[in-house]
C-alpha cells in the first residue's frame, strides 16, 4: 500500500452513535409524517449528502481547516447578509434559493462561528485577556445579531452559544462569565424591544399557555398532552393518537420529539437521551485528547452545542422553555441542519484521527 | 506558554464543570419527562382523548304522515347541509373562492360573513343542498368545510293537504297542523356515537355506538287523498267562481266518525311555507262563524223533544215577519201556513222562531250542547275553536229567537259536521278524528226517533219545494240544510254573507256527512242554496262513487236498467 493512501480517517464509535440516532430518527419521521414515505426519502437524501460532507471533513486535517476558517467565516457572513436582500421564506427571510437547492446560510454559522473564535484564540495567550475576549465576542456577536434580525431566534441562540462555549473553554475568568450573565439579564428588556411580535407572543405563551389555548398556546399544550399520554412505555410505533391524528403541531420538524415520546414513552425518551449524551460524551472526549488549542476548542464547542440543541428542543417540547425554533438534531425534518451537523461530526473525526498520541 | 500542562489542566477542569451542568440539565429533562409521563400521564391522556374522541349525533328520520290508504302526505328524505369552521376555511383563500364559485355566491361576501363569525367553530353555510351541489362540495375536500346529513321534509300533496298536515321548520320541528300537534310522536330520537376525529374534524374511526337512533313514528290519517284532492279542487273552483274570500269543506265518514277530507281556501305550499301567509289557518277547525239557517234543525229537534209538536204540526208564518222585543224577524217570502217540516224545507225564520219561543231556554240550550256546540270537538288540532254558545241563563228572548235560526251563536265547519252526523247516525254523537285508529266511542245524545224525524224533514230541503235542490246527487237521496248568514261587522250586520250547506247521504242508510262553508261570495249569487249546495253535490257525488257506496234505490235502479236493456232488445 503506498504511503499516501490511508484508510478513511473515520471514528467508528462516533459513526456508530450517529447512525443509531439517524436510523431512529427516520423511523420516527415516517410515523410523524403520517406514514408518508416521501418525507423519509427526502430526509434520507439530505442525510446522505450530510454523510458525504462528514466523510470529506473527516479527511481534512485540523490545521488546514484552521487556515480556511477566516474565509469560511467571511463567506458565511456574506451569505447571511444576503438573505436580507434575496431571502425567501414564510414570515422570515432565512433561506437562499441557489436554484437547485434552498439553503439556510445561518446554519453554516453554527460551524463558522466556533471555528472562527477557536482560530482567533489559537494564536493568543490563554486564558484570553480583556481585548481578546472582546474581539472574540465581536466575532460571535455580528452573525448572531444578523440572524436575530432575520428573524430566527433558535439558530441565533445556537450560534451564540457555540461561540460562547469556545470562549468558555478557552478559560475566560469566572468573573467575566458572571459579568456577562448579569449583562445578559440586564439586556433582556432591550432584547424584548428588538423582538418581533410573534417572538414576544411565544414568550408570553410560554409563561401562560392556557391564556389562548386554541391559538398561541396550542403548540405547547398539544405537545405536553402528547408527551404525557405516552406514559411509561408509549403507545408503540405509528400508534400515537395525538401524532397520527395531526394534533401535534410541526410534528415532523420541531416537535418530532413529542411524537417519539408519545409512541415510545418514558423509557424511549431516556434511551434516546442516553444516546445523545453518549454522542456528546464522545465529542468531549475527542476534545480532551485534541492536539492543539484550535482543535480542542472547536471539538469542545461542537459537542456542547449539540447538547444545547438537545436540551433546548427537549425543554421546548416538554413546555419548559418558550417555543424557539430549535430542531432535534438528526431527528427533525430539514436539510441544512442535518448537513451542518454531520459536517461537524466529520470535523470531530478529523480532530480525533489527528489527536496527540502521547500525553506526557 | 499557551499550552502548558497547567493551562491544559485548567481548561479540562472547565470541561468537567460543564459536564456537571450537562448532567444537571439532563436530570431536569428526565425529571420533567417523569413528571409528564408518569405523574400526570392519566390527566394528559384524558386531555388527549378529549382532543380526538367526540360524541356525534346520529340524525334520525321523522315519521311519515300518510293518508288512510298509505299514500304519503309528508316524507323525510336525507339531504346534506354544509357547515364550516371559519378560521380554518379562511386560511385557504383560494379554496374559499372555489367554494364560493361552486355555491354561486360572491367570494368577498362569503369571506366577510366568515370573518364576522371567525370566533365560532360552527357556522351553517347552507342547509339542505341538492344532491348535485353536495357532491361537488364534497369533491373539493376543503379543510374546515363539512357536510352534515339532515332530513328534509317533502309534502307531495302540497297545498291540497297543507292545512291538515302542516309543516316543519328548518330544524325539522312541527310548526303547524298535525306536524305540530303530533311533533313528539313523529320526531324520533337522535342517536349518539363516539368517534375519533383528527385535528381537522374528519372522522377517522367510529369507536362505539352509545345510543341507537330511533326513527320517528309514522302517522296514518283518516283522510282519503283522493277525496281530499276532489274536495280541494271543487272548493277552489267554487271560491274562484263566486269571488269568495275563503271557504272550507269537511267530509265525514259516519262509520267511525273519521274525517275523510278537510280542505280550505286560501291555501299555501307547505314545501315553501311563508309564515306570514293568511292561508296558513285550517279554517274548518280554527275559524268560527255565525252559521245561520243550517242551525234550524237543532231548534226543531228541541221542539220535538219538548213533545208538544210533531213534524206535521201547523205553524203560521204569515205575514212573513214577526216582532220580538222590538226587532223584526223576516222571512224571504210570506210562506203562509206551514207544518214543522215545511219550516225547514222553506227555511222560515218566523216559523222556527215561533217554535223556539215556546221552549224553555234551558232545554234548547241543552239540545244544542248535546249536538256539541260551544265545545271543541277534541281532535287536538292546534288552534281548534270551541265556538260560542252562551249559557241559557243569560239568554234574552231575542237571543233565544235568533239562536234558533243560527245567529248569536258561532261554530266551526267541523262542529257543524259533527252535529249533522248526530242527526244522520240515529242521535249518536261521535267526536270526529283525523288519526287512523283513534276513533271515539259513540254517545247517544238524541232520541233515535227524533233524529230520524229531523233527518226525514231535512230530505225535503233537497226536494222539489226545498232551498237545497242544487245539493242533490243523482241516484242518491240527500238530506241537508242550506244556510245564508249575514256577516256581523262593526256597524251591525253588513250585506256580506256566509253561504253554507250541511247534509248527508245516502238518506236510507247514511254514510257520509258533508259541510261546505263559503265565506263572503262577492258575485251575484250568495245564497247557500246557490253557492254552497252545488259544491256539496259535487263533492258528495264524487265521494259516494269513490267510496263505492250503493245508491238508496239500488234495487229499483237495477230493475230500471233491466227494463231498458230488455226494451232495447225488443
Amino acid at each position: 500500500m503506498p504511503s499516501w493512501v490511508s484508510l478513511p480517517r473515520v471514528d467508528f464509535v462516533l459513526l456508530g452513535l450517529v447512525l443509531a440516532v439517524i436510523a431512529t430518527g427516520l423511523a420516527v419521521l415516517y410515523s410523524a409524517s403520517g406514514q408518508d414515505a416521501v418525507y423519509v426519502e427526502r430526509q434520507a437524501v439530505r442525510i446522505a449528502v450530510g454523510l458525504l460532507a462528514m466523510l470529506v471533513f473527516s479527511q481534512v486535517p485540523p490545521h488546514v481547516l484552521r487556515i480556511w476558517t477566516p474565509w469560511l467565516y467571511a463567506i458565511a457572513i456574506v451569505m447571511v447578509a444576503a438573505t436580507w436582500f434575496f431571502g425567501i421564506g414564510r414570515n422570515t427571510q432565512r433561506w437562499l434559493d441557489l436554484g437547485v437547492v434552498r439553503f439556510q446560510p445561518s446554519e453554516l454559522m453554527k460551524l463558522a462561528v466556533p471555528m472562527a473564535v477557536a482560530a482567533f484564540l489559537h494564536q493568543r495567550i490563554l486564558p484570553p485577556g480583556w481585548k481578546d475576549t472582546l474581539v472574540a465576542l465581536l466575532i460571535l456577536a455580528v452573525p448572531t445579531f444578523l440572524i436575530i434580525r432575520q428573524p430566527d431566534l433558535g439558530t441565533a441562540l445556537l450560534v451564540a452559544s457555540s461561540g460562547a462555549f469556545t470562549l468558555f473553554l478557552a478559560g475566560i475568568r469566572w468573573r467575566t462569565i458572571a459579568l456577562a450573565g448579569v449583562a445578559g439579564i440586564a439586556m433582556a428588556p432591550v432584547l424584548w424591544m428588538f423582538m418581533e411580535e410573534y417572538q414576544r407572543n411565544r414568550v408570553r405563551t410560554f409563561l401562560d399557555p392556557d391564556a389562548d389555548p386554541l391559538g398561541q398556546g396550542w403548540n405547547i399544550i398539544q405537545s405536553k398532552i402528547a408527551v404525557g399520554s405516552g406514559g411509561l412505555t408509549g403507545k408503540g410505533w405509528m400508534n400515537g393518537t395525538q401524532a397520527q391524528l395531526e394534533f401535534i403541531p410541526e410534528r415532523h420538524t420541531d416537535f418530532i420529539l413529542a411524537v417519539y415520546a408519545e409512541e415510545f414513552g418514558l423509557l424511549g425518551v431516556c434511551g434516546l437521551l442516553l444516546l445523545y449524551l453518549a454522542l456528546i460524551g464522545r465529542g468531549l472526549y475527542i476534545a480532551s485528547v485534541a492536539r492543539d488549542t484550535y482543535s480542542r476548542l472547536l471539538a469542545g464547542s461542537l459537542a456542547m452545542t449539540l447538547f444545547v440543541y438537545v436540551a433546548v428542543n427537549g425543554a421546548m417540547v416538554a413546555g419548559l422553555l418558550p417555543v424557539v425554533g430549535v430542531p432535534l438534531p438528526l431527528f427533525s425534518y430539514g436539510g441544512t441542519s442535518a448537513v451542518t451537523l454531520l459536517a461537524g461530526f466529520g470535523i470531530l473525526m478529523s480532530i480525533y484521527s489527528h489527536r496527540k498520541f502521547i500525553r506526557h | 506558554m499557551s499550552s502548558g500542562p497547567e493551562m491544559l489542566e485548567l481548561r479540562l477542569s472547565r470541561l468537567y464543570g460543564l459536564l456537571l451542568v450537562f448532567f444537571l440539565a439532563s436530570v431536569a429533562l428526565v425529571a420533567r419527562a417523569v413528571n409528564l409521563q408518569v405523574a400526570e400521564t392519566e390527566f394528559l391522556q384524558g386531555q388527549g382523548e378529549a382532543r380526538f374522541l367526540r360524541e356525534v349525533e346520529i340524525p334520525t328520520r321523522r315519521g311519515i304522515i300518510s293518508d288512510r290508504n298509505g299514500e304519503p302526505f309528508a316524507i323525510s328524505t336525507p339531504v346534506d347541509s354544509v357547515w364550516v369552521n371559519p378560521s380554518e376555511l379562511l386560511q385557504v383563500p383560494d379554496k374559499l373562492e372555489q367554494l364560493a364559485r361552486v355555491m354561486e355566491t360572491d367570494p368577498d361576501e362569503l369571506e366577510r360573513k366568515l370573518n364576522q363569525r371567525a370566533g365560532k367553530e360552527f357556522v351553517w353555510l347552507r342547509r339542505r343542498l341538492n344532491p348535485d351541489l353536495a357532491a361537488q362540495i364534497k369533491a373539493l375536500a376543503i379543510q374546515g368545510v363539512f357536510l352534515q346529513k339532515e332530513y328534509r321534509r317533502f309534502y307531495p300533496a302540497g297545498e291540497v293537504a297543507a292545512h291538515v298536515v302542516g309543516f316543519t321548520n328548518i330544524d325539522d320541528i312541527g310548526q303547524e297542523g298535525l306536524e305540530l300537534a303530533y311533533n313528539d310522536w313523529l320526531i324520533g330520537e337522535t342517536g349518539t356515537k363516539r368517534v375519533i376525529k383528527d385535528r381537522l374534524g374528519r372522522t377517522v374511526e367510529e369507536v362505539e355506538l352509545i345510543r341507537e337512533a330511533r326513527p320517528g313514528n309514522d302517522l296514518q290519517l283518516t283522510i282519503d287523498r283522493r277525496l281530499q284532492y276532489l274536495a280541494y279542487m271543487e272548493l277552489k273552483r267554487t271560491v274562484l267562481e263566486h269571488g269568495a274570500r275563503s271557504g272550507s269543506v269537511v267530509l265525514l265518514d259516519l262509520e267511525n266518525s273519521e274525517i275523510l277530507a278537510m280542505v280550505n281556501q286560501p291555501s299555501y305550499n307547505p314545501n315553501q311555507p311563508n309564515a306570514s301567509s293568511h292561508g296558513l289557518r285550517n279554517r274548518a277547525v280554527t275559524d268560527v262563524f255565525e252559521p245561520g239557517s243550517v242551525m234550524k234543525p237543532f231548534a226543531v229537534t228541541s221542539a220535538l223533544e219538548e213533545g208538544s209538536v210533531s213534524p206535521a204540526t201547523a205553524v203560521e208564518t204569515t205575514p212573513g215577519t214577526l216582532q220580538v222585543s222590538g226587532h223584526t224577524i223576516r222571512d224571504h217570502h210570506d210562506y203562509g201556513l206551514l207544518d214543522v217540516t215545511g219550516v225547514l224545507t222553506k227555511s222560515s225564520n218566523v216559523g222556527v222562531t215561533k217554535l223556539a219561543l215556546e221552549l224553555p231556554a234551558e232545554l234548547m240550550w241543552d239540545t244544542y250542547r248535546r249536538y256539541g256546540f260551544g265545545e271543541a270537538t277534541g281532535t287536538g288540532f292546534p288552534g281548534e275553536s270551541a265556538g260560542v254558545l252562551r249559557n241559557h241563563r243569560r239568554w234574552r228572548v231575542l237571543e233565544q229567537a235568533t239562536i234558533s235560526y243560527g245567529y248569536g251563536i258561532s261554530a266551526t265547519a267541523l262542529q257543524l259536521a259533527q252535529a249533522y252526523a248526530v242527526i244522520a247516525d240515529h242521535g249518536r254523537l261521535r267526536p270526529p278524528t283525523l288519526i287512523q285508529g283513534a276513533t271515539n266511542p259513540p254517545l247517544s245524545v238524541i232520541d233515535p226517533n227524533i233524529a230520524q224525524q229531523v233527518a226525514a224533514m231535512l230530505e225535503t230541503v233537497t226536494g222539489p219545494a226545498g232551498t237545497g235542490k242544487k245539493a242533490r246527487v243523482a241516484n242518491y237521496r240527500v238530506a241537508g240544510k242550506t244556510g245564508t248568514s249575514r256577516k256581523a261587522s262593526a256597524s251591525g250586520y253588513a250585506s256580506r254573507y256566509v253561504a253554507s250547506f250541511a247534509g248527508f247521504a245516502p238518506m236510507s242508510r247514511p254514510r257520509l256527512v258533508g259541510v261546505v262553508v263559503i265565506n263572503d261570495p262577492t258575485g251575484e249569487l250568495y245564497y247557500g242554496g246557490d253557492v254552497a249546495a252545488p259544491l256539496f253535490s259535487k263533492v258528495m257525488s264524487g265521494a259516494l262513487r269513490l267510496m263505492n257506496i250503493p245508491p238508496d234505490d239500488y234495487s229499483s235502479l237495477l230493475v230500471q236498467a233491466d227494463d231498458e236493456l230488455g226494451g232495447n232488445q225488443r
